[in-house]
């Protein structure tokens, strides 16, 4: 290798640590602070392969940084700045769901727009009427920490799972007295916890993520694998599928900081965008599907633009410092809710990148947070053991410029 | 699994997958930016937490002194 190649290699590889989030450094700070044992005993050997990869994989990061920042021509509030302020917001708590008697970790909605599934650390998993706050259905785990429920399209079943690293649906029967957990339905096997899960557009298909680094894609009915996806470096913690006018894609968030678009049927990652700081908790499509949020540790919440290939918003305040752990749009696209770990819930403008609203009442980290199916309010889940659901405050008509503080 | 695999086959993983993202096809932010921005304007007039809801079609109100009939 003659030395101006070898210097200027060496001079890309400065730049890198000190203009990029300097991904070499940060898989080097992952590994030696990483929690979890097996990573935490090794260190970056000055092995030979090791650095050749890391070095084009580095200069590969650069030139895709570079490719997506000639298209990066202006940022999307500056796009939006002729569009109206959102005027005075104020949302009321019309539900508080009690009975839960551990840490909400998850809920879903029913397609009926009036049930609600959610699961805790306590091992049960509830399904509530919202309306009358009536439970329904309740389920006992035969483990704790129960991170992930969805809802059935069909509204029959719920899925779930947790640390006992499987996922199982349970199918809902008319009859009250009736043990919900005789019917249970393995359907799901990782080897390590499940964090999220998802019925794809029928009852027949699951979707998964796991902390064992992949999403899988299970047929419900044989318990069969149909697909795994492997890309993720670490524990994938949550993942969205595109609305079904879309494509068959899914997005998926995980502790390696990046957030994955996946083919769910050829199981190849499409897309990678790695921009956060720390684990992403929670990933959401936009309504149109050419987008996507997501909500972290490094405590912002920040917006993906699928066709420009790149971050076109962060939501973030310097007053905001715990985590995101969830994150939902409104119908329109224009409302992006924030559950956070210091206990509220931020209400972002999308396209103007601003907070229009603080929501307060949870005792306690908000865990989970979805819009209803047809958009009339959103319901949250916190380690308080409750779950709200709240809607806009009053019905007003289109009131621009002031925004104020709500509860 | 990516907790079984060692530092090098996750390198290698990452590597491939960089390789493919580098020649995807890309538009200018200015265009998606504008594109989702009327997507989200078309879409704000049916959006009830932008637009609230009279209190006589709103399932949660009023809670007390009326019933539900579904």
């Amino acid at each position: 290798m003659d030395l101006p190649r070898v210097l200027s290699l060496q001079n890309i590889l400065s730049l890198l640590f000190f203009l990029l989030p300097a991904s070499a450094l940060t898989t080097g700070i992952y590994m030696i602070f990483s929690t979890k044992p097996e990573m935490a005993t090794q260190e970056i050997q000055p092995n030979e392969t090791l650095t050749n990869l890391k070095a084009e994989s580095d200069t590969l990061k650069t030139k895709l940084e570079d490719e997506r920042a000639k298209l990066h021509d202006v940022e999307l509030h500056q796009v939006a700045e002729k569009v109206d302020g959102l005027g005075q917001f104020i949302m009321k708590t019309r539900r508080t769901l009690k009975g839960h008697g551990n840490k909400v970790l998850c809920m879903d909605w029913c397609k009926d727009k009036r049930r609600i599934v959610s699961s805790s650390q306590d091992g049960k998993v509830i399904v509530w009427d919202a309306f009358t706050t009536n439970k329904e259905h309740a389920v006992t785990m035969p483990c704790t920490w129960v991170m992930a429920c969805a809802y059935a399209p069909s509204g029959c079943a719920v899925a779930c799972g947790g640390l006992d690293n499987k996922c199982s649906v349970y199918p809902l029967s008319l009859d009250k007295n009736e043990n919900l957990a005789a019917k249970k339905k393995s359907v799901a096997m990782h080897t390590n916890y499940l964090s999220a899960c998802s019925f794809t557009n029928s009852d027949m298909q699951i979707l998964t993520s796991s902390g064992d680094g992949t999403c899988a894609l299970w047929d419900v009915e044989s318990g069969q694998l149909l697909q795994s996806f492997h890309g993720h470096a670490a524990d994938v913690l949550c993942l969205d599928l595109a609305p079904s006018e879309t494509g068959n894609t899914f997005v998926s968030g995980g502790c390696d900081k990046k957030a994955n678009v996946w083919d769910m049927r050829s199981g190849q990652c499409i897309q990678s965008f790695e921009t956060h700081e720390s684990d992403i908790n929670s990933v959401r499509y936009y309504p149109s599907g050419d987008a996507f949020a997501s909500g972290s540790d490094d405590a912002t919440c920040r917006l993906y633009d699928l066709r420009a290939d790149r971050e076109v918003a962060i939501y973030s305040k310097e007053s905001i410092i715990f985590g995101a752990s969830s994150v939902d749009f409104s119908l329109s696209g224009r409302l992006l809710f924030g559950g956070y770990n210091d206990y509220t819930i931020n209400v972002w403008d999308v396209l103007k990148g601003t907070r229009v609203s603080i929501l307060f009442g949870h005792e306690n980290r908000v865990s989970t947070l979805r819009l209803s199916p047809d958009g009339t309010a959103f319901c949250s889940g916190s380690w308080d053991h409750t779950l709200r659901v709240r809607d806009r405050g009053y019905h007003l008509g289109y009131i621009p410029k002031r925004t104020t503080l709500s509860g | 699994m990516a907790r079984d695999m060692s530092d090098i086959d996750i390198l290698k993983m990452e590597l491939e997958q960089l390789k493919k993202e580098v020649s995807t096809p890309r538009e200018p932010v200015s265009k998606t930016s504008k594109d989702t921005m009327d997507w989200c304007e078309a879409a704000s007039g049916t959006d009830l937490l932008i637009t609230g809801v009279p209190d006589d079609k709103n399932p949660y109100k009023p809670e007390k002194g009326g019933c539900i009939i579904t």
